[in-house]
């Protein structure tokens, strides 16, 4: 009877320490959920006051053809003068 | 779809740094920190020749390959964006960037650094289009106003040039043809892959 009682107080301090180790444990460093989504830059910010006109936001063609022409007409100097 | 891409000409880069203060008014960037800046090489010899240095939004971004909390991401543009969110300062990109466009703000106790900050290639950031946590984090986001980066629409000489790949190569290429030299495009091969000395390519 009193071995029986030494074995089962000696399960459950080992099972106290397993225990322990267990709450000592690392946590988790998995990245989750980056990077965050971004809105496209054809959809425009919603404000007519800053945005250039001639194109259509929400529009991703026009929005490329309105910053190849802004990019042909500001930056390519040559087209313009000749 | 374009892919955004910058571009600069040294034969026609005079050092005026309008491009450095155009990016500065525009974003509100703190002291000390510039998302541009003009390198000058063999500089107050004859001959000396200027370029106008930025994050080049490489197409095999190296910083995207470093951070070690994934910060980065590029957008269906070709523009290489980060999270300040996400960041932590840790400084691994500015190490790893070819072109030296991190940059990290140093206002607080002990010079303690901030989180990153670079050239948005006037694209802002994760937060929504146009919003006032974007700017304060980012900047303006001009190409959602259809607009391209200030710096390069400021440039007086069109030295610096910005946008969609093929527009600027195209530009480039025609200057180079014009007056038969300076086809040498610095940087252009170390972020886009093709070699150095071939010239802009689209």
């Amino acid at each position: 009877m009193k071995r029986s009682s030494s074995r089962w107080a000696t399960c459950v301090i080992g099972l106290g320490l397993l225990s322990g180790l267990v709450a000592c444990g690392e946590m988790t460093q998995a990245m989750t959920g980056m990077p965050k989504s971004d809105t496209a830059a054809s959809a425009g910010t919603g404000v007519n006051a800053f945005t250039a006109p001639g194109w259509q936001s929400g529009d991703v063609k026009s929005w490329g053809e309105q910053l190849k022409t802004r990019a042909q007409y500001g930056q390519n100097d040559h087209t313009r003068s000749h | 779809m374009a892919r955004m891409k910058f571009i600069c000409d040294a034969e026609r880069c005079i050092e005026c740094n309008g491009c450095v203060t155009a990016c500065k008014n525009e974003h509100e960037v703190p002291w000390g920190v510039n998302r541009r800046r003009v390198v000058t090489l063999n500089d107050g010899v004859p001959g000396e020749k200027s370029i106008s240095v930025a994050c080049m939004h490489c197409s095999d971004a190296p910083c995207m390959a470093v951070c070690p909390v994934n910060c980065f991401y590029r957008t269906d543009e070709g523009v290489v964006l980060h999270d300040k969110d996400v960041c932590i300062g840790c400084g691994y990109c500015s190490y790893a960037c070819p072109f030296g466009a991190p940059q990290f703000p140093s206002q607080g106790t002990f010079g303690v650094r901030g989180k990153m900050d670079k050239c948005t290639f006037c694209a802002g950031g994760p937060e929504a289009n146009g919003s006032q946590a974007e700017f304060e984090k980012y900047g303006r986001n001009r190409l959602a106003e259809g607009k391209l980066p200030a710096c390069a629409e400021m440039c007086a000489t069109k030295a610096l040039l910005a946008g969609d790949g093929d527009v600027v190569a195209d530009i480039m290429r025609n200057r180079v043809v014009q007056r038969g030299k300076g086809a040498e495009v610095w940087g252009w091969g170390t972020a886009y892959g093709t070699k150095a000395g071939e010239g802009a390519k689209s």
